[in-house]
């Protein structure tokens, strides 16, 4: 890239955010360097190899306007997940304390806007902030942290178990032009605390979006986090969202994510586990249509000996629509007793559908217990004949096992209120497509 | 490496030398060190080559000029100077060892272990050239005649050249082009020499055809070109390789082998391959960066490679299959075993194009000492691939807390009616096995041998029978010194 | 000379003390049952003799035909003539039974200084066994342990016993995982190769493999010790009063 070119998002007007302390100007500076250096992925970059983000380029994005609001009731919370939970909405990555309902919050629980933190208090964000997400090869990461302004901030102290789920509702609207933004979130959970944190990613097919989302969470010793995801973008929405997730001694992070909507979308997750008896899950399951893209990138980094983790990936795939999975596990040289599995399957329904997938081991202690397996071909014969030959026609069959396919990872969520409202999900999901999009 | 600048002038120097008549002294048995298009001009010349082999090299070696060396392999090295190397040296060149004794002492016990009579040891030691030991000159004669005779031409690809320039220009460069990637290109440009195999229609070669019988023709270390053709029906079994080390003083090695097999032809293709892999502290041994490529053109034909790979410092091989005929089918079996500070980046590619075609991968990588071993694999369903089948097994065990074992498997899929399974499995030698073993009688390093040994078998029986044999002691020796 | 002499053997395994004084003496022809609670440490003292790694030897002595086992491997010992049937044979995918059968004999001639066994003498010497013992030849053929019974597996451990012609035979729960059927075979094939110069030591939970191998000596282990030894009649004593006098007078 030669040097006068400026990558994209960088040669539009900055949002330059008002005053500032001087270690969040370097933060900010350091990446925005990154970015300059690296710019936007393209299939060139191996960990891009299989997703183009070369539309994202060619569409002019404006940075999203700051005080775009979106009224109560135009807010596309159909999309979301329908939960009993403590409630925030973001609009374009800007807390929306209007329609949010936190209630009175349980105590040991902070949960408050990036914004206001960084205003108020910035020595709490500074030890945190950055820490995980500033890395050259997580170029978009670094753009983030070049923009961010808002986000989730959450606190759990040492030994507090929240007994209700928080659910963030990030809501992409462009407002009166393409738009971008680049939300920042901080999870916190002290020694031996345990949450449920939902996010629901939904928006308005107004103009195009993209959402460039970090979340960083560091998980005390013995924490647990189950941090569970539903990507449902209108047909005009681009998300790139990077999790990244340091997990102590016998701390536990779950999480799973669920795409079924926007147009391009890549959720990739980190997770490094830094302390003995860690364990880390990460899974998810996709059903991409028509010209849909979705990438789950996973890395999975054992860096302590005895720490355990799986991952767990299905999807099913019509019209030409496009799947990547790359899960990678990463045991160091030290990492002795290390448990770690993954498997990735894939369905094919039409002509024109296209899956790829990379799952990788890089490993370097012997004394490991590592695997590995994928699939990708079309629906089981003998199941579908089963079913027909039990009186159920082919369209109703198939519709069956396709939903049995991407509810089989759902069910490994082990929050039950939440498992019950991802499996309405993916039954709202399948009853609301025509049955004809499951045939050619 | 050499100071870059030295080389810098002594290439200078050559071509300066070239204007006033450096191709006149065309009976010099050496080019002079160093790559230009004249040393391309020099070895086809050399080669007494016709013009359509000449343009050849030449469109490759232009190509390679623009060409930047790959990357993207898990292997490590010192930047290469290919400027510091020779690309031409006729065979009667030698300066190895005057006799055994001066041989590194490793490397015979070594043959030694592997039951290798002494005139052989000194042949491979370098001691003495082949034919002056070998009576098999007469023996290769008496097989050349017989195949000929039935119509299948087996030789050196030099001659071929020379005697079958139909058929060399009909497939050299069809299945890996003159542009395919850093390495072939420069092949393209300066190999020196290889084999050549044509079985006509509907004949079932009758003997294994082996680098074996070729070995007194040619040195053909470093740049070997090896081109297979099986037309429609017929079969062919290649060896490649020898079980016992093989000294080379040549550091860097980048072959080319293209297979074509027509309707209903098959081809297999076993390779030992056992180069000197630098001593234990990673000095030395060779780089062997290879590409391998099987045309699967024919409906119903089918490539079968095996390859066990025990030797080199740096490996970078993907033997191949592009899968275009309908039903045809491809197979890579492999054992790849890495110790002290060996580097190993291999695999295969798998590209379904036709319908119903089948392919299967086995993989067994023992990674032992310090060493680094990656499987890279690709399996890509096309979209007319309907009904297609993969397998691939991608096992690797672990000796020791100091090596590392990798697995890169790219699968793509455009085909719903195509199904792709892959595993893998990564874990050491247990110690229940061990104390059982010696429990029986057998040291660690009996043990050891044995278990790698059952670890690898479903890829070892695909080796022809003397082969296999020779491969299983192979594998055993390449792990001493990994356990205690 | 004894054939097997430990003098108050102490041993640990990962820091945990074990054997805490084991004295046991076994002679030529001999065969003794070794009972006790589970925890007695029973297992541990076969992997003592044995020498498998991770078992620290931290006082007294294992001698076999007077030479000090601890400065011996775990091949060294198995060739001197000490076997174990395992408790549970190890599986080990892509060996074949008869190479493996092969390699262990010739590793014990070489110990011995010996030529390697010619091909022809090891499959005669094969066949013989494996009609002595009854065992499907087609077992031969499978890779080790692999996919065989229970039963199978012992039977397997069995052949492999006459094969190499141990001295001292260490049967580790021979009857954990066999049908009574299964374990009478077993036991018949031990009993075939009862030879005055070899010895046989049982371990056991339970009394009724010593129905079939009937000892000469029965020792109680409890405690890491040797806290009662008697005849065959010792063993029906705890079959009927199990282990709870023991254990307590251990603890």
């Amino acid at each position: 890239m030669s040097t006068t070119e400026m990558p994209p998002f960088l040669d539009a007007a900055l949002p330059v955010p008002v005053e500032e302390t001087g270690w969040l100007a370097d933060l900010r500076q350091a990446g925005l360097d990154i970015y300059k250096r690296k710019g936007l992925p393209t299939p060139k970059v191996e960990a891009w190899k299989y997703t183009n983000l070369g539309g994202l380029a060619k569409t002019e994005f404006k940075p999203a306007a700051l005080d775009v609001t979106v009224a109560a009731d135009k807010l596309p919370l159909a999309a979301a997940l329908s939960l009993d939970a403590l409630a925030l909405v973001f609009v374009n990555g800007r807390f929306d304390p209007a329609v949010s309902d936190l209630g009175a919050l349980p105590k040991g629980l902070r949960v408050e806007s990036l914004s206001k933190v960084l205003q108020a208090e910035p020595a709490l964000v500074e030890p945190l902030l950055g820490k995980l997400a500033t890395r050259e090869d997580l170029p978009l990461a670094a753009l983030n942290t070049g923009l961010l302004t808002d986000g989730l901030f959450v606190r759990l102290a040492k030994g507090v178990t929240l007994d209700k789920a928080l659910h963030v509702v990030s809501v992409a609207s462009g407002g009166s032009s393409a738009a971008a933004f680049h939300p920042r979130n901080l999870i916190v959970l002290e020694e031996g605390a345990k949450a449920t944190i939902v996010e629901s990613h939904v928006g308005l097919p107004d103009f195009p979006t993209f959402e460039n989302s970090v979340t960083e969470v560091t998980l005390g010793e013995g924490a647990e986090l189950k941090h569970y995801r539903l990507l449902n973008g209108p047909d005009t929405s681009y998300h790139v969202g990077v999790t990244l997730a340091d997990v102590a001694a016998k701390a536990r992070y779950e999480s799973f994510a669920l795409a079924i909507g926007g147009a391009l979308t890549r959720n990739e997750v980190r997770v490094v586990l830094s302390g003995e008896g860690a364990h880390g899950v990460v899974n998810g399951s996709y059903a991409v249509h028509g010209g849909q893209h979705v990438d789950n990138t996973v890395l999975v980094d054992h860096a302590v000996p005895r720490a355990t983790s799986s991952q767990l990936f299905k999807g099913v795939l019509d019209g030409t629509g496009k799947a990547v999975f790359q899960g990678k596990v990463l045991v160091r040289r030290d990492a002795q007793e290390t448990d770690a599995q993954q498997l990735h399957k894939a369905l094919l329904l039409s002509r024109g559908a296209e899956v790829d997938t990379k799952p990788e081991l890089e490993i370097y202690a012997d004394d490991v217990k590592c695997s590995h397996g994928a699939t990708v071909g079309e629906m089981d014969a003998e199941q579908l004949f089963y079913l027909m030959a039990r009186g159920i026609d082919e369209e109703t069959a198939l519709a069956l096992l396709v939903e049995a396919f991407v509810e089989d990872v759902v069910h490994e969520i082990s929050d039950e209120v939440v498992r019950e409202a991802f499996i309405r999900k993916v039954r709202d999901w399948q009853t609301g497509r025509e049955k004809a999009v499951w045939s050619e | 490496m050499a100071a870059t600048d030295t080389t810098v002038d002594t290439v200078r120097e050559v071509t300066e030398q070239y204007k006033y008549g450096f191709v006149t002294d065309i009976e010099s048995d050496m080019a002079p060190k160093g790559l230009s298009e004249d040393i391309v001009r020099f070895i086809s010349a050399k080669k007494e080559e016709p013009e359509w082999m000449l343009e050849f090299r030449l469109r490759a070696y232009r190509h390679w000029l623009t060409l930047k060396e790959p990357d993207w392999a898990k292997v490590k090295y010192p930047p290469i100077d290919y400027q510091d190397t020779y690309y031409y040296a006729a065979p009667k060149k030698k300066d190895g060892p005057a006799s055994l004794d001066e041989v590194d002492a490793d490397l015979l016990e070594t043959y030694k272990k592997l039951g290798i009579p002494i005139q052989e040891q000194e042949i491979l030691a370098g001691v003495v050239a082949v034919d002056a030991v070998f009576d098999s000159v007469s023996v290769a004669t008496t097989y050349k005649k017989k195949l000929a005779s039935m119509g299948v031409i087996f030789g050196s690809i030099s001659e071929a050249i020379k005697e079958h320039p139909e058929l060399v220009k009909k497939y050299l460069g069809s299945v890996v082009p003159y542009s395919d990637n850093y390495f072939a290109t420069l092949n393209c440009a300066v190999f020196t020499d290889g084999s050549f195999v044509f079985v006509p229609k509907g004949l079932r070669c009758p003997m294994e055809l082996s680098t074996y019988f070729r070995i007194n023709e040619k040195n053909t270390g470093q740049f070997e070109r090896t081109l297979i053709v099986c037309e429609e029906g017929a079969y062919v079994s290649y060896l490649e390789g020898c079980t016992a080390p093989q000294r080379d003083e040549n550091q860097l090695h980048a072959a080319v082998v293209e297979l074509v097999a027509l309707d209903d032809a098959e081809i297999k293709y076993s390779t030992v391959q056992n180069w000197y892999p630098g001593d234990k502290n990673g000095k030395g041994g060779i780089y062997n960066f290879v590409t391998k490529r099987a045309l699967c053109k024919g409906k119903n034909s089918k490539v079968s490679w095996t390859q066990v790979e025990t030797g080199s410092a740096v490996t970078w091989k993907y033997p191949s299959c592009i899968l275009q005929g309908d039903n045809s089918s491809g197979e890579f079996y492999s054992v790849a075993i890495t110790n002290n500070a060996q580097q190993a980046d291999t695999g295969t590619k798998m590209i379904h194009l036709g319908k119903n075609t089948r392919s299967r991968i086995i993989s067994k990588g023992i990674a032992a000492g310090k060493s680094d071993q990656t499987y890279r694999g690709l399996v890509r369903m096309q979209g007319k691939a309907e009904g297609a089948r993969n397998f691939t097994q991608c096992d690797s065990l672990l000796v020791g807390d100091k090596c590392g074992a990798h697995t890169v498997p790219y699968i793509e899929s455009r085909n719903p009616t195509a199904q792709v399974e892959h595993e893998a499995t990564t874990s050491r030698i247990s110690e229940e096995q061990l104390f059982y073993c010696m429990q029986r009688g057998l040291n660690e390093e009996s043990a050891v041998a044995l278990i790698v040994n059952g670890f690898c078998k479903e890829v070892l029986q695909t080796l022809p029978m003397e082969f296999a044999v020779e491969a299983q002691k192979l594998v055993g020796i390449s792990l001493e010194g990994s356990v205690g | 000379m004894a054939l097997l002499a430990i003098k108050d053997l102490r041993a640990r395994v990962e820091e945990k003390e074990i054997l805490k004084g084991l004295s046991l003496t076994i002679n030529p022809g001999e065969v003794h049952a070794i009972m006790g609670p589970n925890g007695a440490g029973k297992s541990t003292l076969s992997s003592v003799i044995t020498g498998k790694p991770g078992y620290e030897i931290t006082e007294g002595s294992v001698l076999f035909e007077g030479k000090d086992l601890a400065e011996l491997a775990a091949n060294e010992r198995a060739c001197e003539g000490i076997f174990l049937a395992f408790q549970y044979p190890v599986e080990i995918p892509g060996v074949n039974y008869t190479t493996f059968l092969k390699t262990a004999i010739n590793a014990k001639r070489k110990y011995f200084g010996e030529e390697e066994i010619d091909a022809m003498e090891f499959l005669k010497l094969m066949k013989s066994k494996i009609k002595l013992l009854k065992i499907a030849d087609d077992m031969m053929k499978r890779p080790v342990n692999v996919g065989f019974s229970g039963g199978e597996k012992k039977r397997a451990d069995v052949l492999q016993m006459a094969m190499l012609d141990p001295k001292l035979m260490i049967l580790d729960e021979m009857d954990s995982g066999l049908d009574i059927d299964a374990l009478r075979i077993a036991a018949d094939g031990v009993n075939t190769l009862r030879s005055p110069d070899k010895a046989i030591l049982c371990i056991t939970h339970y009394q009724r493999l010593l129905d079939y191998v009937v000892p000469d000596f029965v020792h109680v282990l409890a405690g890491g010790r040797i806290v009662k030894s008697g005849g065959k009649e010792l063993a029906l004593e705890l079959e009927e009063k199990g282990y709870t006098e023991f254990e307590n007078a251990a603890a």
